[in-house]
């Protein structure tokens, strides 16, 4: 193979390869072998998580009822100005379409996506359907016989809503979940004040996702403090206290707290009986019991971090400080403390990642004015069958998730999570 | 590995086979709580023995959309479902459930009018009422109206989570008389009203979704007065609590069993078949205060179970009974309204 | 602890910081004991005093219809997607510390997202999607999502103890002449084997309290104990609830002392490594 050796002569293997280059393909064959481990997982997920929520991700844009109900309605009225009314070709469309969506049953379909955006089409189309084919008297159009059946086909709004649904995506359900709406001029304009909704409930999700996560601090860094600094065998006692309601099903929690916090609980007892009130306090069923079970499923996600960073700071640091002089809440303050922050802060963010997707405890444990994005989503899926709605909000959720996620990977590393 | 291998072959066979082991059954889904547990005793007991058939109870919320995602996958999986008139017509209209063979039911002329319908078979009669806890008010309530005084009678107040009875209610408490209801509510105008008038009532509601809820919130107390189904109110009666039902405004609506389309018909027609015989019906009536469809099993009851059902007459007086073509025409409006107004 | 010389200022302070401390401690436990007592109700409604004692609730619990077959789901679903997630994930948590390659720390984000993309998108992505395929209402379906959501715990749990993980032990393996499988199941196995079951029992319980997927997925027959709790505490509230509550509980105390006692094992395999 080589015919001299120099010392430009790379050096070989037994087999005379180059070392380098045999190096290489065993680092290659290693990094084969690994990604042929990990790739069951990836396929697996891929087909159970990845692509469910890619589908979902994309019905917030798909718009297939009204292009395939009204096909030949929306071609004939792609031409049109969109100020005057259509021309009696596309009435003449939309008899068609009528008559076959009549006989396959779609009806219902395009009616309920057109009601959406303008109320009282759903019986408009239906009632119109159901007297298709017109019988246009002598002298009469189609458009006439139309008009005549209902004066709203001789509305303009009414035919710009299904020109506006001519395609089979839409911008509709995304800007809806932001309260906003196509105005008469085609630009998103807000929706009129008694109508919005998804902006306060966004801004509510994060309201009360920040509180939650301030209380879990206020109440799980004095606590994971205290454990960590008393000696281990008692530490290690008081948190199976913590661990114990980590453990438990939330669902057995949120029952607790109704049995707890309800008018007639426990709480209320125990405060009439002390004479602290003279009336039972509303204390369930609304913020205050949300918060309270939010902050009690959370907070061992505050304390276990914090608990485990703060093991690792020795205590001599503290001891040093106060010996050269500083009072223990300055020594505490300047030396401790800031050796906590980024591992309190990545239990924090977590936290309130956890708490923009929440969904059982609001739904059981609060009323209407408590209920979060994921409520909605559930709301839209499960009672109104409206998917794109559904979809829209689920997406606006995801896309808040992933960048706090982002953020949180970026502070800590995804791979170096642990639990506990 | 291999044990990897074993436990994934496992768990693979746990997924496929256990489906599989059922023998002939059908799967029953109704609204829960004490209707189901009655339903249990009249219907589906009985059902089990005479035909052989195993039934599966479920319960929902009325939700349509399970049963859409299913029809629309062709797998229906749920056989028989309790619907609620206007969800009944909708699902109708909109091909979700099977046409019901009449001939294999019963007898039309058996049954109240709105019983019989293209899609469904009636179950019961069935009433939202007022109704309160009669230990904690001394004086009784007798109107919506009472209901909006929360001078009157202080404290917090029940109401269903959606707009259907609840912006009717509001209506009648603002002193719309039961028969003119739905023709103000039928008006922009009219709605409005009926949102001014919750509005006003918000800060006192506590909101509930199941029917089970209203006797648990007024026995525990969380509320004095609620608007509640009164076959709940009844079974909670039995067990002892002092709960009364107000007849007055009520609004009445019926039951029916429908088949999803795509569902095990044969054995669904023979369940409501039977479970729409007179004798059955009076067991369940028995059960719970619902009234009967089958007219005959009116006639079989005693007098005092009578006088508890909605279709008594003197219960009957000024009751109203529900518009459902108002709300197939507008509820899906008015919930999103009503869903947006609740939020703020 | 609190020196002798310490000054009145310093003694309140200590006391009032360690009171705060145990009312939080009273705060975390209370709701668990509050429930229990309930399950010995002999009233149908959740509510204080109670008047009369009875076991019926654990009759009703252990011998209704809906509740033993909420349990028997629960002890179907949970186990087979434990294993599922347990088996996918270990391996990918070997191939994930095993080499270093390109676009590794995506992948693991990806593999841990599971985690912490909210729950309900999960629920109706999967509904949505699943529907169409016939998986909905059927055991099979919610079992590979079960699994999905218990994937990030496995694999980061395994992944924390191949960390510690001695590669040499491996090399001194194949310097023996055992093969790599062999080297797998009598080396490797036995050293990790901590962290995979404390990541399978991670996955069991998040199966075992999961409501949200269930709740899109599972039909009449899939109903799991979480589920059934899930419409009693929202339709009907009896103390039913608080016996399964109460057995719930114990199941749990029963999965953390097995965890504590498997952290204690790994401690001792690892002061032993080095």
């Amino acid at each position: 193979m080589s015919e001299s050796f120099s010392m430009n002569t790379p050096l070989t293997a037994a087999d005379g390869v180059p070392l380098k280059t045999r190096l290489q393909q065993q680092r290659r064959m290693r990094q084969l072998k690994a990604l042929l481990l990990v790739l069951p997982l990836a396929l697996f997920l891929l087909l159970t998580f990845l692509v469910p929520i890619a589908t979902l991700l994309t019905r917030s844009v798909d718009n297939p009822e009204v292009v395939s109900v009204l096909r030949e309605t929306t071609q004939a009225l792609k031409p049109w100005d969109g100020k005057s009314l259509p021309a009696v070709a596309v009435y003449d469309a939309l008899s068609r379409d009528l008559q076959r969506a009549q006989a396959e049953k779609t009806v219902p379909d395009a009616a309920k996506r057109l009601n959406m955006e303008q109320s009282g089409f759903r019986s408009l189309l239906q009632k119109t359907a159901r007297k298709i084919p017109l019988a246009p008297e002598a002298g009469q159009s189609t458009r006439d016989a139309f008009i005549a059946l209902d004066e709203r086909w001789g509305d303009v709004s009414h035919w710009q809503v299904i020109a506006r649904n001519g395609s089979s995506w839409t911008p509709y359900y995304l800007m809806s979940s932001l309260d906003l709406r196509q105005g008469a001029d085609g630009k998103p304009e807000l929706v009129p004040e008694d109508e919005r909704a998804f902006l306060s409930i966004f801004g509510r999700t994060l309201w009360m996702s920040f509180w939650v996560t301030v209380w879990c601090l206020a109440l799980g860094y004095p606590l994971a403090y205290w454990l960590a600094t008393l000696p281990t065998r008692k530490s290690n006692l008081l948190m199976i206290l913590v661990l114990l309601p980590f453990w438990t099903s939330v669902l057995v929690r949120v029952a607790s707290w109704i049995v707890l916090l309800q008018s007639e609980g426990l709480v209320n007892g125990a405060l009439l009986w002390l004479g602290i009130v003279d009336a039972p306090l509303e204390l369930a069923f609304n913020r205050t019991g949300v918060y309270i079970a939010m902050v009690h499923i959370l907070l061992p996600f505050v304390i276990l971090p914090a608990y485990s960073v703060m093991k690792s700071i020795p205590p001599s640091y503290m001891r040093a400080a106060i010996s050269l002089g500083d009072h223990p809440f300055a020594a505490f303050w300047k030396i401790y403390f800031p050796q906590t922050i980024a591992g309190v802060a990545a239990g924090a963010l977590l936290v309130f990642i956890m708490c923009i997707g929440y969904y059982i405890t609001p739904a059981l444990l609060g009323s209407p004015q408590e209920q979060m994005v994921s409520y909605y989503v559930a709301f839209y899926t499960n009672v109104t069958i409206n998917w794109g709605m559904a979809a829209a909000l689920g997406s606006l959720l995801l896309l808040a998730t992933l960048l706090l996620y982002g953020l949180y990977s970026r502070l800590v590393g995804a791979n170096r999570l642990s639990l506990g | 590995m291999n044990m990897i291998k074993k436990s994934v072959a496992l768990a693979v066979i746990a997924g496929f086979a256990l489906p599989a082991l059922a023998g002939k059954s059908i799967t029953v889904i109704s609204f829960g709580g004490a209707n189901k547990a009655a339903q249990e005793v009249a219907f589906y007991q009985p059902f089990e023995k005479t035909s052989g058939i195993e039934v599966t109870a479920g319960d929902y919320n009325g939700e349509m959309a399970k049963i859409k995602a299913m029809v629309d996958a062709g797998k229906a999986t749920w056989d028989v479902v309790e619907v609620e008139s206007p969800e009944l017509l909708r699902g109708c209209e909109e091909g979700l459930f099977e046409k019901i063979n009449w001939a294999k039911v019963g007898n039309k002329a058996d049954f109240v009018k709105p019983a019989v319908s293209e899609c469904g078979v009636g179950i019961f009669v069935w009433s939202t009422a007022m109704a309160y806890n009669a230990d904690k008010l001394k004086v009784a309530p007798t109107s919506w109206k009472d209901f909006w005084d929360v001078k009157k009678f202080p404290g917090k107040r029940g109401l269903r989570k959606g707009a259907k009875y609840t912006l009717e209610f509001a209506l009648m408490a603002d002193g719309v008389p039961a028969n003119q209801v739905y023709k103000v509510l039928g008006t922009k105008a009219g709605v409005d009203r009926a949102f001014k008038m919750l509005t006003q009532l918000k800060p006192h509601i506590q909101w509930w979704e199941a029917g089970a809820q209203p006797p648990q919130f007024l026995a525990s107390g969380d509320v004095v007065m609620s608007s509640a189904y009164n076959g709940r109110i009844d079974a909670a009666q039995k067990d002892g609590k002092n709960l009364k039902v107000v007849w007055n405004q009520s609004i009445y609506d019926v039951d029916s069993w429908a088949i999803p389309k795509s569902a095990k018909s044969a054995e669904a027609t023979q369940f409501i078949a039977f479970a729409s015989k007179a004798e059955q019906q009076k067991n369940y009536a028995s059960q719970i205060a619902y009234g009967p469809t089958n007219t005959k099993a009116i006639k079989l009851l005693p007098a005092k179970v009578a006088a508890n059902l909605p279709t008594d007459p003197a219960n009957l007086k000024g009751a109203l009974a529900i518009d459902v073509g108002f709300w197939v025409d507008n509820g899906e409006d008015l919930e999103q309204r009503f869903n947006a107004w609740a939020a703020r | 602890m609190l020196p002798s010389y310490a000054s009145p200022v310093e003694r309140v302070w200590f006391y009032l910081f360690r009171g705060f401390n145990i009312l939080v401690l009273v705060f975390l436990v209370s709701p668990l004991l509050a429930i229990i007592p309930l399950s010995f109700s002999a009233d149908s409604f959740l509510v204080y005093p109670i008047k009369e004692l009875s076991l019926r609730w654990y009759e009703e619990f252990f011998t209704s219809g809906e509740w033993t077959r909420a349990l028997m789901n629960s002890f179907i679903v949970a186990p087979a997607a434990t294993l599922i997630a347990t088996a996918l994930g270990t391996l990918a948590a070997v191939g994930l510390t095993s080499s270093e390659f390109p676009g590794k720390s995506l992948i693991m984000s990806i593999l841990i997202s599971p985690m912490v993309v909210p729950v309900v998108i999960v629920g109706v992505g999967a509904y949505l999607f699943m529907a169409p395929l016939g998986l909905t209402n059927n055991y099979f379906g919610l079992i590979l999502v079960h699994a999905a959501l218990g994937v990030p715990f496995v694999v980061i749990t395994v992944s924390a103890t191949l960390k510690g993980f001695n590669v040499n032990l491996m090399k001194a393996s194949a310097n023996l002449g055992a093969g790599p499988l062999t080297t797998f199941r009598r080396v490797v196995m036995p050293l990790i084997a901590p962290g995979v079951i404390s990541g399978a029992l991670f996955a069991f319980a998040t199966s075992f309290d999961e409501v949200v997927v269930t709740l899109f997925l599972a039909g009449p027959e899939q109903v799991t104990l979480p589920r059934q709790m899930f419409s009693g505490i929202k339709e009907n509230i009896s103390p039913a609830i608080a016996a399964a509550a109460t057995v719930l509980i114990l199941f749990s105390i029963a999965l953390l002392l097995t965890l504590e006692w498997l952290r204690g094992r790994a401690e001792r395999i690892r002061t032993l490594q080095r």
